[in-house]
């Protein structure tokens, strides 16, 4: 008889593996990323059973909850032609199995080499152990240059970003909101007496 | 080994009990909460409401929920039908989850997460899920633009709604919900969150109304622009699913906001006349009183225009957040935390 968690841990990472390779084969890119959300999902739950709740929850919300949003909302407008994307396929098979066997033999080496491989299990986890506090507290002591240099470096983007949507175009019509909320009644209606004047 | 397992069979069992306990209140409460909108929306503007069923109209909701249940489930020509079909349930399940990590009272919730507050702001936002697949799977122009409207109006206001409970999380510092609500006890009306945190309790409900899509920010619907929006396309049991998970959503949002800034379920005073009143009661109340606001809200507003939407979103809640984020944060740090904590 297995623990429940190592069930559940097979559960989740077959779903996510198979969730993962339909990412790559979906026809229909929605379904792509229907999948994708469906392997962030999966992911997060394996982060949980680790007992690393705070990552776990982050995934679904940053991931799940706001790019991936994003990502369908775009893959919807676009209007994508499956034919023209299929065309020349085969003559960039040979260069993109190069690139894939490459890729799994650097994870082989990777694998066999360093100490990744053989993960020992976790330590067991204090009762009423309290993740997000003690993540907190190494990324503001230990970690604390790197934290602000990855904060940095998202600031940098944000702002590229937004400067990439600052261009004036004329003949648009916007509000001024503050001259809206600055209007008075007697600035818009102007009461006039129509009655004929009492002679 | 054979006492581990019923003890893993009786958790299971107890949990599938605490679920149903949870699960069907709520859905007699989203039944009736409908029938208290119309009642309310109709007391505001000088007509009846419902009063042909039962007394006073009071079997209206499960008239509604027998006639919805025997409609036929349309498919649209074209339309993709998984899912076309899968769109309410995606909608539907994310309302029922959030309510596994709410404190009722003080030992009293399905699961007493440590990660609570992130738990609830992480699946409210999956909701949206199921607006959007509906609204593309629909194949019709209308439902389309209501899934794009929700797609960019949950972006704007999911980031003023984390900033807002980044202050909750400062004060309170921890992210477990009871505990939050516990670190509210004392003075009563006057230690709650919603003072020190005025800001961030008007954000909070203001984006919750968004994010669950109601009046004045309903465009995702917007039945004088898009016809119904997204589920223009749904009719019966689908239709339904979309609906309960609205409703679920509106009394999810008014019950946090209670456990986030309204003290839970402590009593506004200190008396004992009041505290002997049972927590539940309190938490029950405030809910209830913040669900009579969106009602007030929808009669009272007109539905904003999108872009001043995106305006509120984006160019006041957003600054007024970090700005008040700041202010709590040095106000930590000098001799009025004494007050605040």
């Amino acid at each position: 008889m297995l623990p429940v968690t190592t069930i559940l841990f097979y559960i989740f990472s077959a779903i996510l593996l198979g969730s993962a390779t339909l990412v790559v084969t979906a026809r229909n890119p929605v379904y792509a990323t229907l999948y994708l959300v469906l392997a962030f999902f999966n992911a997060a739950a394996l982060f949980i059973l680790l007992g690393a709740e705070f990552l776990g929850l982050v995934l679904i919300l940053v991931y799940v909850g706001a790019v991936m949003v994003l990502f369908l909302f775009v893959v919807m407008m676009l209007d994508i032609n499956l034919a023209r994307l299929k065309e020349g396929f085969l003559g960039y098979l040979p260069l993109g199995l190069a690139i894939a066997i490459l890729g799994v033999l650097e994870l082989v080496v990777v694998f066999w080499t360093s100490p990744l491989g053989h993960i020992p299990a976790p330590a067991a986890i204090p009762a009423n152990a309290d993740n997000t506090r003690a993540l907190g507290v190494l990324l503001y002591t230990q970690y604390l240059y790197p934290f602000e240099i990855a904060a940095v470096i998202l600031l940098v983007a944000i702002i590229a970003a937004i400067a990439l949507t600052l261009r004036r175009r004329s003949g648009t019509k916007t509000q001024n909101i503050g001259a809206q909320m600055a209007v008075r009644a007697k600035d818009r209606v102007h009461l006039v007496d129509l009655r004929e004047p009492k002679s | 080994m054979h006492d581990l397992q019923n003890t893993a069979w009786w958790a299971i069992l107890w949990s599938l009990i605490k679920i149903i306990i949870v699960v069907v209140p709520l859905l007699l409460g989203v039944a009736y909460l409908t029938l208290a909108e119309r009642k309310v929306i109709g007391y505001i503007q000088v007509r009846l409401g419902p009063n042909r069923v039962g007394f006073r109209g009071s079997l209206q909701p499960i008239a509604d929920a027998i006639k919805l249940m025997f409609k036929e489930v349309i498919v649209p020509t074209n339309a993709n039908r998984f899912l076309f079909l899968a769109a309410p349930v995606l909608a539907f399940v994310p309302a029922l989850l959030v309510w596994a990590a709410i404190p009722f009272g003080p030992d009293v919730a399905i699961s007493n997460m440590n990660g609570g507050l992130l738990y609830v702001l992480a699946i409210a936002g999956l909701g949206v899920y199921g607006i959007i697949v509906a609204g593309w799977a629909s194949n019709s122009k209308y439902a389309f633009l209501g899934a794009m409207r929700a797609a960019a109006q949950l972006v704007a206001y999911e980031i003023a709604m984390g900033f807002a409970l980044v202050g909750v999380l400062m004060l309170a510092q921890t992210l477990n919900l009871t505990k939050i609500v516990e670190a509210q006890a004392g003075g009563g009306f006057w230690s709650w969150y919603w003072l020190p945190l005025f800001p961030f309790f008007l954000v909070y409900f203001i984006s919750g109304i968004a994010e669950t899509n109601r009046a004045p920010f309903d465009v995702a619907e917007g039945e004088s622009e898009i016809v119904a929006g997204f589920h223009v396309e749904y009719s019966g049991m689908a239709f339904a699913l979309f609906f309960l998970a609205e409703y679920a959503n509106m009394i999810f949002v008014s019950l946090l906001t209670t456990v986030l800034f309204l003290g839970g379920w402590y009593a506004p005073i200190n008396t004992p006349l009041l505290t002997w009143i049972p927590g539940i009661v309190w938490l029950l109340l405030k809910t209830a009183f913040l669900l009579y606001v969106f009602l007030w809200i929808r009669a009272t507003f007109p539905r904003y225009r999108y872009d001043q939407i995106m305006r509120l979103g984006w160019k006041v809640f957003i600054p007024v957040t970090i700005a008040w984020i700041v202010v709590i944060g040095v106000a930590l740090e000098t001799p009025l935390r004494a007050i605040l904590r």
